[in-house]
């Protein structure tokens, strides 16, 4: 008999059907992953089986948990199954832990709620459990407040509490989509070594991370499972064209050729740029140059500066030191003392177009601001007619020009973010992280219109992206940064194929490649991108790098790879910010090793 | 817009409308005593629909006149607190730094004076005076609106849309006139109606003491004030304007919670 049976489970808020007859079978042992895009019904099915949905919403069906009927069972019947026989692990653990509460005593109350532990004992296999999932120092970790761990910790701190009661089934929602790539292959990885004879039910979007730790799968699109079956026949010969679909549009970091390497001048360029916030050196010292109708994207972490350095390099945040120089002239330090020339050439695109878009404003009047900024002399009619032809061009249309952002999906309210920024036609176009909230055939669509435009007006495209799989796919050159640094810079078939960097290395390593045959990738670095505020002595990367035991951490030989950036002989020395204490220099070549220098300010 | 908006809105158009109409179409006047009828019940003859008081005025043209003194001691004090709040939290908000700090501890200082009793005491001091009345709960009101208007605003600077239109290339005046100013609105209508009540609240507690509005004009509150003392004899004079001051603050405070949620579905998606 199967652990979990769930048959024709429909759950309808009125008359919004979010699940339609669907039926699922975790076996006893068994990992089934549970794939569809936003708003296909996974994540309501998973909370319909823990009797977590809001008393509105109506299901019916049948969810039997070993033999046992959980729909409609009494509270007190489900709370002697959750926690106890079926763990939790939700997307964000800041949300699932109480805050008011230390850890330790989150997961200690499971124990002696369901009478496994009690006393001493009950502390004892709490730090065990927490010793287990590789937290340091679980005796400081277990009266930590959830708030005093990172992202990654506190995870790893949920996936404790998930296990510690050892249930028979685990249910993971989305676990790793909020963390970093390398965290999420120690997560995945801990998943993997951890669960043992417990099942998992894994609800994810992301197809790598099916392809390396489910042997069932089941595909969902809008309520409805449209295909189902073992993973490694599925992706063999998907039974759906939306499986089908799904698989083409997840990019692969280990095969494909990057696009070719571009030759043209260069239009914007980055000298020794530094950011500093307080006393944290969020930038440090990046060089870099963007030619004419080149895409370069940078890569990193978070935490690793990537967004810093573009904001510093449009002037949205002060530069404490450097220069930038675009079209031949220095820039301001300041976007508010820019000519409105420079500024027109020079656009982003932010990751959250809700938050980049004003909620007052209609898709009309946000498309036509920089039409009314820089092209005064249109009249109203030329106006709309302009907004039409870009609101088009990203594949939307008239009937979008009285909506309200709130009234547009993720993906559409991004293409007008980008419209936004493509309607003066920018030289330079700067991606924060643009498709990262997108599902995957949303993102596919978006990533080739951006391609479109630059072929069309040769603009160069600066893209910020922590999903070197989608990188792979678009980006003539790669900018790799670690703490603030810029570790490695090629181009992107030189970088995918022979990495130098270890860092650049451990990247590539970490990304899910979304084809079972491909065994489940190993975590390739060890804990967590430092703080800022006091970052490692000697090798920045020293403490993770895995290559670290065979070398000194004074001298690792990766330090001494140097990026080399050419930046334009004629700049003068007037326009460079000098950091104090450091003399002022135009290099045409800058070596920098990668080390942590004495004194910076 | 929800039926809550146009539900209460509609009631206080309504109530307001018959404040200005009534008295003028009503054959009573509201100084004019009738000797044979102090105390009358309310009945349809000679358009008494409300009855006459203890003096034999007629009570509903004297409650009309109430209810437009409530209405406008209500609303011109909160105009007076949202020009000045407004002004003084957007000011506070876009500055930042010390000059907001400095104007922010200006405005701590005056949330710990007692205000009513500052008003009961300069009603005191000096002549009983409709003015002071707008001046007192003006004054109350415009700390809670720069309070709110700067936090909204300091926060609404920070967003990534006012960093968009920074690139674009528009001016710090067009930011404030395009994006800062057309958000702020929610919230200060919103305030508004909820400061609105807090007005009248305020008024009627004065005329209730005998501070507020003095004989022969009347307000709503000098009007429950009259029918405490004849409840036992005549208690439409305390349940008419009671019931419609009520039916005021009701109202308003649910347009507040309604306007809210229409101005909240805008802003989160």
């Amino acid at each position: 008999m199967s652990l979990l049976d769930v048959t024709g489970l429909t759950i309808r808020y009125g008359e919004d059907v979010v699940a339609d007859n669907i039926d699922l079978v975790v076996g006893r042992g068994e990992s089934v992953g549970l794939v569809g895009e936003s708003g296909s019904g996974k994540t309501q099915s998973a909370m319909a089986i823990l009797g977590l949905l809001p008393r509105r919403a109506q299901v019916s069906g049948s969810i039997e948990f070993d033999g046992q009927q959980l729909l409609g069972a009494a509270d007190a019947a489900l709370d002697r199954i959750r926690a106890r026989r079926i763990g939790i692990v939700f997307q964000d653990p800041m949300q699932a832990l109480n805050p008011y509460l230390r850890v330790g005593q989150q997961l200690r109350q499971i124990l002696v709620r369901h009478g496994l532990a009690r006393g001493a004992d009950a502390d004892a296999r709490v730090v065990e459990m927490l010793e287990r999932v590789g937290l340091p120092d679980p005796g400081r970790q277990f009266r930590a407040y959830p708030h005093e761990m990172s992202g990654g910790i506190r995870q790893r701190a949920m996936l404790a509490a998930a296990l510690i009661a050892e249930p028979e089934l685990l249910i993971a929602d989305e676990p790793t989509t909020a963390l970093d790539v390398t965290v999420q292959a120690q997560i995945l990885q801990l998943l993997e070594d951890l669960r043992d004879q417990t099942a998992l039910l894994l609800i994810t979007h992301d197809l790598g991370i099916i392809a390396g730790h489910c042997e069932h799968m089941m595909v969902l699109e809008r309520g409805r499972v449209v295909d189902a079956g073992p993973t490694t026949s599925l992706f063999a010969a998907p039974g759906h064209e939306h499986t089908r679909r799904l698989i083409e549009a997840a990019p692969r970091v280990d095969r494909g050729e990057p696009p070719a390497p571009v030759s043209a001048r260069a239009v914007l360029s980055v000298g020794n740029a530094i950011v500093d916030y307080q006393d944290q050196r969020a930038v440090n010292d990046v060089s870099f140059a963007v030619q004419a109708g080149e895409t370069v994207a940078v890569v990193g972490e978070s935490g690793s500066g990537k967004s810093s350095l573009v904001r510093g390099v449009l002037g949205l945040v002060p530069l404490a030191a450097g220069r930038v120089v675009y079209a031949g002239e220095a820039l301001a330090g300041s976007v508010r003392r820019r000519a409105q020339a420079q500024r027109r050439d020079l656009q982003l695109v932010f990751q959250d177009p809700l938050s980049a878009l004003d909620p007052q404003m209609r898709v009309q009047s946000i498309i036509e601001e920089p039409l009314v900024v820089h092209e005064a002399g249109l009249n109203t009619a030329d106006r709309r007619a302009r907004v039409i032809a870009v609101l088009e061009k990203v594949g939307l249309g008239k009937p979008y020009l009285r909506r309200f952002p709130h009234e547009l999906s993720g993906g559409q309210a991004q293409r007008v973010s980008i419209a936004r920024a493509m309607v003066l036609g920018p030289k330079v176009l700067v991606c924060d992280e643009a498709v990262a909230a997108l599902d995957g055939t949303v993102r596919k669509q978006v990533l080739a219109l951006l391609a479109r435009e630059q072929a069309d007006t040769g603009m160069s495209i600066v893209f910020i992206s922590h999903d070197l799989a989608v990188v792979r796919t678009i980006s003539h050159r790669v900018l790799v940064m670690y703490v603030g640094r810029l570790v490695e810079s090629a181009d992107s078939r030189t970088l995918f194929k022979s990495p130098r960097h270890p860092y650049t290395q451990a990247l590539l390593d970490s990304v899910p490649v979304p084809d079972p045959v491909v065994p489940p990738r190993r975590a390739a670095l060890r804990g967590e991108v430092p703080s800022l505020l006091d970052p490692p002595a000697g090798c920045v990367l020293h403490p993770r790098c895995p290559r670290a035991a065979d070398i000194s951490v004074k001298r690792c030989p990766c330090c001494e790879i140097s990026v080399a950036v050419a930046l334009p002989a004629t700049w003068s020395s007037d326009v460079y910010i000098a950091p104090s204490g450091r003399g002022i220099g135009a290099p045409l070549t800058v070596s920098r090793p990668f080390f942590r220098r004495a004194s910076m300010t | 817009m929800s039926r809550t908006i146009k539900v209460t809105a509609s009631l206080l158009l309504l109530i307001a409308a018959a404040a200005i109409i009534g008295p003028w179409i009503s054959p009573q006047d509201y100084l004019a005593t009738n000797f044979g009828g102090p105390m009358l019940a309310p009945s349809l003859a000679d358009a008494r629909l409300f009855g006459t008081d203890d003096l034999g005025r007629d009570l509903f043209v004297r409650t009309m006149m109430g209810v437009r003194v409530t209405l406008m001691v209500a609303v011109v004090a909160s105009l007076v607190s949202l020009v000045i709040g407004v002004a003084y939290g957007a000011t506070a908000g876009f500055v930042g730094g010390r000059v907001d700090a400095v104007m922010m501890r200006f405005v701590d200082t005056l949330y710990a004076l007692p205000f009513i009793f500052l008003v009961i005491l300069l009603m005191v001091a000096f002549e009983r005076n409709f003015l002071l009345i707008f001046v007192a709960i003006g004054a109350i009101n415009w700390l809670d609106m720069a309070r709110i208007v700067r936090g909204q605003t300091l926060s609404l600077r920070e967003r990534e849309f006012v960093q968009a239109a920074q690139l674009i290339g528009v001016g710090t005046f067009g930011i404030i006139r395009r994006h800062i100013a057309p958000n702020l609105i929610g919230i200060v209508v919103v305030y508004l109606t909820l400061t609105i009540p807090q007005a009248i609240l305020v008024e009627s507690f004065l005329s209730f003491l005998g501070l507020g509005v003095q004989e022969p004009q009347t307000s709503l509150g000098s009007l429950v004030n009259n029918g405490v003392a004849h409840m036992e004899a005549a208690p439409w004079l305390l349940l008419i304007p009671a019931t419609l001051l009520a039916l005021m603050l009701v109202a308003f405070n649910f347009l507040g919670d309604g306007l809210r949620d229409y101005f909240d579905a805008r802003q989160s998606a």
